[in-house]
């Protein structure tokens, strides 16, 4: 291990902004600095990630249980190699075989999780505010990985993360979001996110899949797409999340994809260095099309995979700031080692 | 230091009284006695000197002495849910909130749509002799809104409204019928107005507030559109409907407009929709969940200024009374409602402490003007009629402490509140049933 790489590691503990908050349970009320911060800390993280074998030993000793209550491939496993880069013992819990599926309750599950101290606790659940109901009951550490329609905070912070990287800021920008932004946490955390730091959100969407009132969360809406997309710097499609809608709001894909669905011709509107967004799982021929997502100029929908796991580190970094001071002898510790 | 009344049916003097009551615009100074069960006399110059020396006497000390509050809906949990609350729970949590009378929401385990049912009611009320109980029974069997429950034999029974309570007759046909066959025994129908397709899966307010917390709405729109159609049926059928809970500016001004046309239709509202808006709401409280939802500012305006013309009739307390296996969930997932008989008072006197009533108009839309809807003879002060009774320091101020509520749930947003205005005693056929601790 480098002298230089272990400073680095010492400087992002030392930040300019502190951070404010125990938790992380959504983007709305964080400060433009704080997420900044997250940034930084993540440009470092990418780096340790690209090294290969390269792995922190900040959580050695800390536990972290995934618990998750809503299926999830990626979003877990982000969370999970986060975790275990940073050194921390990472146990996942879904909601299938646990005793969740036996009738406890959320809080009876949290406060179980509580009794046996745990350091960090991620949560996905299929209901808006159960993470924040949680967190309330925990002493740990919290953060929500997808709260129903609510937010999603990490999944903004890679995509702001995964711009930043390729535009090199956010201000200014054009972000258009298209496609079911009813249901969509993800459109949500990005909305607050990309209006924080002063980007031009845009929102694209069949009129059944936008909320009345999204106006009033700082966007432009469009129902027409080529218009949402004229000049757009970065566009971001959502998944049409059938299983959280009740009742048919488009009527079909077909026609979805015809009128709402990402294709070269409709992308011709956005600006020609535009960036395609996806969180995934995508739908493909759904809501965009094949090809535009396996663009290799223009999609950056893998790199917001790569980033997602530096994101999440760094925001387990920055939360688990606290904790690390209490820790008796952290200091001397060597932040950083490498495997072998 | 007021004295004890024995209830043992003896008179019962209450001197120095600022006796008020709103049926007949009576607002005096002076003493009331009690005999029977009933009241025997009242004026000014009564006892002047002295009552007679075998009469309880009760110094009022100044306070109000009012008609006790006829609370127009509220959920016993019984049949069903004594977990949540019993009606002997909730006849405690009733004499302390300064209600005498009250009337159940059919919808317990099972619904109250047969005889049976409403013979069970009676005899738990008479059981816990305590507050007066009165219910509504189903509109329709099971609650299911498709076919009529047996209206004649209900109401011969004692039901005095029919209802499918917390749900409303979605299906048109099925509420003209109800509302055509009841006229047959001139049955009050009672309706929980929200079209439920519209409404389905929804758990708070359609709005910004909702959509920033990501929860499916309710839209406003439900609710007038459910009122502008039962106001047709009504016109078409002649029936006597009643419209609960208004919420809406929309809804309001619906039901102003049929008042003023002539239409006889009657609403009430709860505290909840003229104290708090869906803001309340937070970061899930699911104690602000309620049914029909709380709304905006605008429409906890208009809900007061409705309340302010007489376009609303009466003030219900809505209390529906929650555990916390039903409350301490995710917010879509918990159950609606609020315990509000302990609050009602109170709550209610807002709107008298900040002009917007004069006291004399709050109480009556907590007394006498229920009282008409349902046809009791209650909610007054009169020779002869029974002796019902609150006693309340319409002024005193106090702090909501819902640990310290007689009913068996305490879920209430009102916790930790400031509020204004304290029952001091509740007096029920005479008897003293709540004496507020000296404090």
């Amino acid at each position: 291990m480098s002298a230089s790489t272990r400073a680095e590691f010492v400087a992002a503990a030392a930040p300019a902004v502190p951070f404010r908050h125990r938790h992380l349970l959504g983007i709305e009320g964080l400060a433009a600095g704080e997420i900044s911060e997250i940034l930084d800390i993540a440009e470092r993280y990418v780096e340790l990630n690209r090294r290969g074998g390269a792995k922190s030993s900040l959580l050695r000793g800390r536990t972290m249980v995934n618990l998750f209550f809503e299926s999830s491939t990626r979003t877990r496993t982000s969370f999970e190699l986060a975790g275990k880069r940073l050194g921390a013992d990472v146990i996942n819990m879904t909601s299938d075989g646990s005793s969740v599926r036996k009738g406890e309750t959320l809080l009876d599950t949290a406060i179980t999780l509580n009794a046996m101290h745990v350091d960090v606790l991620v949560v996905r659940h299929p209901e808006s505010g159960a993470v924040k109901l949680l967190a309330d009951k925990v002493n740990c550490v919290v953060m929500n990985g997808g709260d129903g329609q609510h937010e999603h905070p990490t999944q903004a912070l890679l995509d702001a993360l995964t711009i930043r990287r390729r535009k090199g800021r956010l201000q200014g920008l054009i972000v258009t979001i298209c496609g079911d932004v009813l249901h969509s946490r993800v459109a949500r955390s990005n909305i607050h996110l990309l209006n924080i730091m002063g980007a031009r959100v845009r929102v694209v969407a069949p009129p059944t899949l936008m909320p009345g009132a999204i106006a009033r969360m700082g966007v432009e809406p469009f129902t027409d797409m080529k218009k949402g997309l004229a000049d757009a710097d970065i566009v971001m499609m959502l998944r049409l999340q059938n299983e959280r809608m009740q009742g048919r709001y488009v009527p079909s894909t077909r026609e979805y994809f015809r009128f709402f669905g990402l294709d070269y011709d409709k992308l011709g509107a956005a600006k020609p260095d535009a960036l395609i967004m996806h969180p995934g799982p995508m739908n493909r021929g759904v809501e965009i099309d094949s090809e535009v997502a396996d663009d290799f100029g223009r999609s950056v929908i893998q790199e917001q995979v790569e980033m997602g796991v530096a994101a999440r580190m760094a925001c387990l970094d920055v939360l688990t700031r606290a904790l690390r001071a209490n820790q008796v002898g952290s200091p001397t510790q060597p932040p950083l080692e490498v495997a072998n | 230091m007021p004295q004890s009344a024995n209830g043992r049916g003896t008179a019962v003097a209450y001197v120095n009284a600022h006796i008020v009551d709103p049926a007949s615009g009576l607002d005096m100074k002076g003493a009331l006695v009690t005999e029977g069960g009933l009241i025997r006399d009242f004026g000014p110059a009564l006892f002047r000197d002295s009552p007679p020396l075998d009469f309880d006497v009760v110094d009022c000390g100044g306070q109000v002495l009012a008609p006790g509050l006829v609370d127009m809906r509220v959920q016993l949990r019984e049949p069903g849910e004594e977990h949540k609350e019993t009606i002997a729970t909730a006849a405690q949590a009733a004499s302390a909130g300064g209600v005498t009378a009250m009337v159940c929401l059919p919808n317990t385990e099972p619904c109250i749509d047969d005889v049976a049912g409403v013979e069970f009611i009676a005899r738990r009320a008479r059981e816990v002799r305590g507050t007066k109980v009165f219910c509504y029974a189903a509109a329709t069997q099971g609650i299911e809104g498709r076919e009529l429950a047996e209206i004649g034999l209900l109401a011969e029974m004692g039901a005095v409204g029919f209802t499918d309570g917390v749900k409303s007759v979605g299906e048109a046909q099925v509420m003209r019928r109800v509302l055509s066959y009841s006229r047959a025994f001139d049955a009050l129908v009672l309706q929980h107005p929200e079209e439920p397709t519209l409404a389905k899966g929804g758990a708070m307010n359609e709005g910004e507030a909702s959509m920033r917390l990501g929860l499916p709405g309710i839209p406003a729109l439900a609710e007038v559109m459910m009122i502008e159609r039962d106001l047709r049926l009504m016109e078409l059928t002649g029936a006597r409907l009643h419209i609960m809970h208004v919420s809406t500016a929309a809804g309001i001004e619906a039901i102003r407009r049929a008042k003023a046309g002539g239409l006889g239709v009657t609403c009430d509202t709860a505290p909840p929709y003229f104290t708090l808006t869906e803001n309340d709401i937070g970061e899930y409280r699911t104690f602000c969940k309620v049914s029909p939802p709380l709304r905006t500012e605008r429409d906890r305006m208009a809900v007061i200024a409705g309340l302010a013309d007489g376009t609303i009739d009466a003030i219900a307390s809505d209390h529906a009374p929650q555990d916390q296996e039903t409350k301490r969930v995710p917010f879509a997932q918990a159950e609606c409602g609020v315990v509000g008989l302990e609050t009602l008072l109170p709550l209610s006197l807002a709107l008298y402490h900040k002009g917007q009533l004069t006291l004399i108009e709050v109480l009556k839309k907590l007394t006498a003007a229920p009282a008409a809807i349902l046809r009791l003879p209650l909610g007054r002060i009169a020779k002869g009629a029974a002796a019902d009774l609150v006693l309340f320091d319409p002024d005193r101020p106090w702090v909501v402490d819902a640990k310290r509520f007689k009913s068996k749930s305490k879920n209430s947003p009102f916790d930790e509140m400031p509020v204004q205005g304290r029952v001091v005693r509740t007096v029920v056929a005479g008897r003293t049933l709540f004496e507020a601790d000296a404090a």
